[in-house]
């Protein structure tokens, strides 16, 4: 190194420096981290074509999912075009899948994200102020989460009605509990941190410490939970649809094709193949993605 | 150690309080009139009044609340009008059904998923582990009513080996009843065992890896020893914990497989209540579960706290 004349030694150590840095950082990254894990890829690169063909479903639907045509009811898959067959109505079963795709998902993503910023509230506010409010917003939390979620969303949707909104509110208001206890025990762990009293100290204001210091470290465990959740989100939409209690037909969901094809399991079991092996797939897809994610963001856990 | 367990059981009163009341709330937030449900539409204006007055739903709310209470604590869930019979009487006539089912699920869980979530451990990344905890992963993603429709492709309609609806009777053999048993069984162990080899091999994982683990063995103690006298039993308490959420929420798995399998348990009775808007019944199965769910926690809790002793002296942070 003492060999080299300043400029060329100045110019190289920076350059080699920065790309040091950067190199550092790429690995380091928790894209980069996640990257290297190959079943988190594989989850990630269901969920991307899941999501695809969820907000392309107009361009690559090959038919109207509501296209109905009796002559063609019962089509076998790959009869006349269809490449996944027909179902009752004649109604071509993969651009009902794609559009049935949008509904899932949608509705999965929906109901989590409602129970997410209601629960992170509550859950914030219960950790934070402690003391009876905690108690009181967690003995309610213990009590919702004693109900079988199922049964809860089932009751939800007896007293709010049919439709899409009311499944996404019986699914997210079921989820606010989760959300809330699993906030206000990060909230816990957080508030006694040195950079907290700090602030305190400093006077500054309880929604200061709440949203600038105590929610940012909070966060990796929600967008875990989340995506973990988006999954058994798309799970309960699907069984309240079978119970016939969530999206109702002709929309499509892949609850209620999968409750179409019982009907005539014996006759034309692929309806309820496909839409059931789609149902699995991006469940597995979110709970491979969703593991991963713990590991990046716990190297602890590593297993 | 007596007093964690006693706070612990303090601490369910308010929990089964929120059920009790949440229970109320949802089931009065119910649109329609129970009165007018039970008659029927051709039902006269002062038929509808009478059995109004007679069900104390022209009292206040509040004063229908304490009724609610009062009814409670003595057993007495009110009338279904549905099955025309006393509400309580019917869940306990349904529990057999569906707790055949699911304790014979969680057992079968605890059997194969455990040794298998230890064995993987052991074996960390070699095939078996890959291929069983590929397999767990599949198991706790399933949608188990999609599961119980393929089942019963396969083995009832495909190859006409069991039945696939019902619970079969004695009086036709033990055969007959476990034949009908199988396919319900099989649908409900799926999640519970898949998550348990998961928790088995992740909480194994860590204890193999401990020091204490490593002294053992350089001691020269048997293998089979050091896995399940020690290493094990150190690993025991997260599995207990999940084993009682997966028994706490067997009503779910239980509401939809019966369904599926026509199952006479307290599922078929939830889902029918729902379907025919029976008030009394809603809020008597919805409670009752409820109920379940709090007890099978605390006895989860206590005997989490009875195995591992650490949890008494870390004071109030456990809650």
């Amino acid at each position: 190194m003492a060999e080299h004349t300043p400029q060329t030694r100045g110019a190289l150590s920076v350059e080699a420096q920065i790309e040091m840095v950067k190199r550092e950082r790429r690995a380091n990254s928790a894209w980069h981290k996640l990257s290297r894990n190959k079943m988190a890829v594989v989850g990630l690169v269901i969920v991307a074509i899941m999501v695809f063909m969820a907000v392309f479903a107009p361009l690559i639907s090959p038919q109207d999912p509501n296209f109905v045509d009796m002559t063609k009811a019962f089509l076998p898959p790959g009869a006349e075009g269809h490449v996944f067959g027909t179902d009752n109505y004649g109604r071509d079963l993969l651009s009902r899948i794609i559009y049935g795709a949008r509904i899932s998902i949608f509705v999965a993503v929906g109901g989590t994200v409602f129970g997410a910023v209601a629960g992170v509230l509550i859950g914030l506010v219960a950790g934070f102020f402690g003391g009876i409010v905690d108690s009181v917003i967690m003995r309610i939390a213990d009590g919702l989460m004693s109900f079988p979620f199922v049964l809860l969303a089932l009751i939800l949707m007896t007293i709010l009605g049919q439709g899409t909104f009311n499944v996404i509110l019986a699914i997210g208001i079921g989820n606010v509990p989760y959300f809330a206890r699993l906030v206000r025990g990060q909230v816990h762990i957080v508030k006694n941190e040195e950079y907290c009293n700090a602030e305190r100290v400093l006077g500054a204001s309880p929604s200061r410490i709440l949203f600038t210091h105590i929610l940012p470290n909070a966060i990796s465990p929600i967008i875990v939970y989340f995506t973990l959740n988006v999954a058994s989100a798309i799970i309960s939409e699907a069984a309240l649809s079978f119970l016939g209690m969530g999206i109702q037909p002709p929309t499509a969901s892949w609850g209620n094709i999968l409750s179409g094809g019982r009907t005539c399991l014996r006759t034309s079991p692929h309806i309820a193949t496909v839409s059931g092996i789609f149902i699995l797939l991006t469940v597995l897809g979110f709970n491979l993605l969703g593991d991963g994610i713990r590991d990046v963001f716990d190297p602890k856990q590593k297993r | 150690m007596l007093r964690t367990i006693l706070k612990r059981v303090l601490q369910a009163i308010p929990v089964l309080f929120v059920v009790i009341t949440v229970t109320f709330i949802l089931t009065r937030l119910i649109p329609g009139d129970p009165a007018l449900t039970m008659l029927g539409p051709q039902a006269t204006a002062q038929a509808v009044d009478a059995l109004r007055e007679r069900l104390g739903l022209n009292l206040p709310l509040w004063q229908q609340f304490i009724d609610y209470i009062l009814g409670v604590f003595q057993g007495d869930f009110g009338w279904s009008t549905s099955y025309n019979t006393d509400v309580m009487p019917l869940i306990l006539s349904r529990l057999p059904a569906t707790l055949s089912i699911t304790l014979t699920a969680l057992v079968i869980a605890v059997i194969i998923g455990i040794p298998i979530g230890v064995e993987s451990a052991l074996k960390q990344n070699t095939w078996f582990d890959y291929v069983f905890m590929v397999l767990a992963l599949v198991g706790v993603s399933m949608p188990i009513f999609w599961l119980g429709l393929m089942l019963v492709l396969t083995f009832s309609v495909n190859l006409g080996l069991l039945p696939s609806m019902g619970m079969g009777s004695m009086a036709n053999g033990i055969g007959d009843v476990i034949s009908h048993m199988v396919l319900p069984v099989f649908c409900l162990a799926t999640i519970p065992t898949s998550t348990i080899a998961r928790i088995s091999r992740s909480s194994m994982l860590d204890t193999i890896g401990s020091d204490y683990i490593k002294s053992l063995r350089s001691r020269g103690i048997r293998e089979t020893a050091v896995i399940w006298k020690h290493a094990f039993k150190n690993a025991l308490p997260p599995i207990v914990t999940v084993l009682g959420m997966q028994l706490a929420s067997a009503f779910t798995g239980a509401i939809l497989t019966e369904s599926i399998f026509s199952w006479p348990g307290i599922g078929t009775l939830i889902v029918n209540a729902v379907n025919s808007r029976d008030y009394s019944l809603i809020q008597g199965t919805v409670l009752f579960t409820a109920v379940v769910f709090v007890v099978v926690n605390l006895i989860v809790d206590i005997v989490y706290t009875l195995i591992n002793p650490r949890v008494s002296y870390e004071g109030g942070g456990q809650d």
